[in-house]
């Protein structure tokens, strides 16, 4: 039913390319550095020296592999490839969130209207604008924290009239983001399931953390509010609010 | 202008506020002639009702005549007279298509709320918790009203206020109450509660043909109005073995079909009553639930139990073996006004009722307070209380 974000590549090597996130500078240091806090600490091991050695060790695994645990943790990437979507969302990495709500209106009209990637910002909350640059290719720009704003381009790389839009971030996004909107005829009088499967990713260079913050914890509500906003304006042509009427 | 604010339990004001505005395009302001309290809005007043917040406007029993819309309201004018169903309804949804207007999908800005505690989120209402869309409410001097091309009904001139006010709640839910009972011609109904929702749904049951109607409370004035103006038997509940009455009176048998008008906040003098008097003052528990209670014990085999009374939150001591062992049928659920609006206007054009007949007390909005708590109190006869603004 829904669209796979898979990327087929097969060579091992670029599954371990997709692992690295420390430049070659950094590799050569933990190297050096793990190897000789291994030698030191193994020359005192009746000293407290094997505490020595293990960190040496560590640091020589985080050469080897050119892959750091804490830089993932918090969103730091200096191997330059975050910019890489595929990378960047790979397996367990990015996050993943699927949602669907079922919309009263004829699947044509429903795909139409999300199809115009400039409507999105009348229901996807943090949205600010989506701009099209070419038919396939849109900049978008999203609140971030503290009044920033984010901005990135995207591309639809897979679109069936009437059924699927499938986009993902272009190099250089400020939001590594892949995403794909399904429409499938619901059961007989029973309108359009619409069914949207997004993956995002922290390790988005200098906004890694921010764009966290930006869909908070849950980033699964947020996109449950952004459909039912959706469902909102095409059956009932707005967005109920209460925001400006008289209270006590 | 002037409405009546909510503040705390026990705490109700009428205060200066602003004029509403037009929000959304189907939006429209309606001047406000005639409002009703509501016993649900005892609830509110009682503090049963959880996410209401200090200075929120209350009163979803309201009518008037139309002063502004918005750019997309095409049925209604400036100047026409209507009366406004307390339930919201955006008409485009699947539910609205399906005529359960009460379970629009659209309506509640706050649905999530409701989701989390409901699983799924019902329609959004006027002057009745934020859980429950957070919009202002009708004891006010204005009022601004969501998909107004939707809910909002014109009234005949030849029609007075306090003729058709009942229309926006009580007429239908009680009406509903009745019909949800399935009542074939012969059947005996028995009403919980002789409050205003009780009275219409005594008098909804002869007109959907029941053979007998007994109404039960333990209110002297209520149960005179029951028995003079609803045309019901009537059983006060602390004189009579409820059960052992309801058995004389039908037979043996039972009724055939059994109405909860009163809710959570029921009272009585059985063991169970004062368990959930207990839990409910302990915050051990959301409702009280003894009418509900005597009316699945009394009901007949294979009869239906009808609930038209408020339940918010989860319910203890429920007989559901004695249901499932008589094989009753349940129905229950906020009113689809919207649904039962034409037919029931129709209704007192015709003559064949006049609603205006529970009214017991009239009031000006200034005095919302007070009345309040009249009606709480259930002093002075007070069955049903009108405000002009």
């Amino acid at each position: 039913m829904n669209m796979e974000l898979t990327f087929p590549e097969d060579a091992r090597e670029a599954r371990a390319r997709s692992d690295r996130n420390l430049s070659d500078v950094e590799r050569w240091a933990s190297l050096a550095a793990g190897a000789a806090l291994t030698a030191y600490g193994l020359s005192r091991l009746r000293s407290n020296g094997w505490i020595f050695a293990g960190v040496g060790g560590l640091l020589l695994r985080r050469g080897v592999t050119a892959h750091c645990d804490i830089y993932e943790a918090v969103g730091l990437n200096t191997a330059g490839t975050a910019d890489d979507t595929r990378a960047a969302l790979r397996g367990p990495r990015g996050v993943n969130v699927l949602e669907s709500v079922t919309i009263n209106r004829p699947i044509e009209q429903l795909y139409r209207f999300w199809r115009n990637l400039e409507n999105l910002p009348q229901f996807m909350s943090h949205l600010e604008s989506v701009e099209k640059v070419t038919d396939t290719i849109s900049h978008w720009r999203a609140k971030g924290p503290a009044g920033s704003v984010l901005e990135w381009n995207a591309e639809i790389f897979n679109e069936v009239p009437n059924k699927l839009i499938a986009w993902r971030s272009l190099e250089g996004a400020d939001v590594v983001s892949a995403g794909s909107v399904n429409f499938d005829q619901a059961a007989a009088g029973r309108g359009t399931r619409v069914t949207v499967h997004l993956q995002y990713s922290p390790l988005g260079g200098k906004v890694g953390a921010a764009l966290a913050r930006l869909f908070g914890a849950d980033a699964e509500t947020e996109i449950r509010e952004d459909l039912r906003r959706f469902k909102q304006l095409l059956e009932a042509g707005e967005v109920p609010t209460t925001a400006g009427q008289p209270r006590g | 202008m002037k409405a009546l604010c909510w503040y705390a339990t026990d705490d109700v004001r009428v205060e200066r506020v602003p004029d509403p505005e037009i929000l959304n395009p189907r939006d429209a302001i309606i001047k406000v002639t005639l409002t009703a309290i509501c016993g649900s809005d005892l609830h509110l007043l009682d503090g049963f009702i959880p996410t209401m917040k200090r200075g929120d406007i209350l009163g979803h029993e309201f009518m008037g005549e139309v002063v502004a819309v918005g750019r997309d309201i095409k049925k209604l004018k400036i100047g026409d007279r209507v009366v406004v169903p307390f339930t919201i309804a955006c008409g485009g949804c699947y539910f609205c298509q399906q005529g359960l207007w009460a379970a629009c999908d659209n309506s509640n800005p706050n649905a999530w709320m409701l989701e989390a505690a409901y699983g799924f989120s019902g329609s959004g209402l006027f002057g009745y918790s934020h859980m429950m869309g957070g919009y202002a409410g009708g004891q006010a001097e204005y009022v601004r009203v969501p998909f107004a091309d939707v809910g909002p009904y014109k009234v005949p001139d030849e029609l007075s206020d306090e003729q058709v006010l009942f229309l926006t709640d009580i007429f239908p839910t009680g009406y509903m109450a009745a019909e949800n009972c399935a009542i074939t011609p012969g059947d005996t109904v028995a009403v919980w509660g002789c409050g205003p929702v009780g009275q219409f749904c005594m008098a909804s049951a002869w007109l959907l043909g029941a053979g007998r109607v007994i109404g039960i409370d333990r209110e002297p004035d209520r149960l005179r109005m029951a028995a003079d103006k609803s045309k019901a038997e009537v059983l006060d509940l602390t004189k009579v073995d409820v059960y052992e009455a309801l058995k004389d009176l039908t037979g043996g048998r039972g009724p055939d079909a059994c109405v909860d008008a009163v809710g959570m906040e029921a009272h009585g003098n059985t063991i169970g009553d004062w368990y959930d008097k207990a839990k409910t003052a302990t915050m051990m528990a959301t409702d009280r639930l003894g009418a509900l209670r005597q009316a699945i014990h009394c009901c007949r085999k294979g009869g239906t139990v009808s609930v038209p009374g408020v339940y918010g939150g989860l319910l203890d001591k429920v007989p559901i073996g004695a249901a499932f062992a008589k094989g009753l049928t349940m129905k229950m659920g906020q009113t689809h006004v919207h649904r039962y609006l034409p037919a029931l206007m129709g209704h007192i054009q015709r003559g064949a009722i006049d609603p205006s007949y529970v009214i017991t007390h009239r009031a000006r909005l200034d005095d919302a307070p007070k009345a309040y708590k009249t009606f709480r109190a259930k002093r002075d006869g007070c069955i049903k209380v009108v405000m002009k603004p």
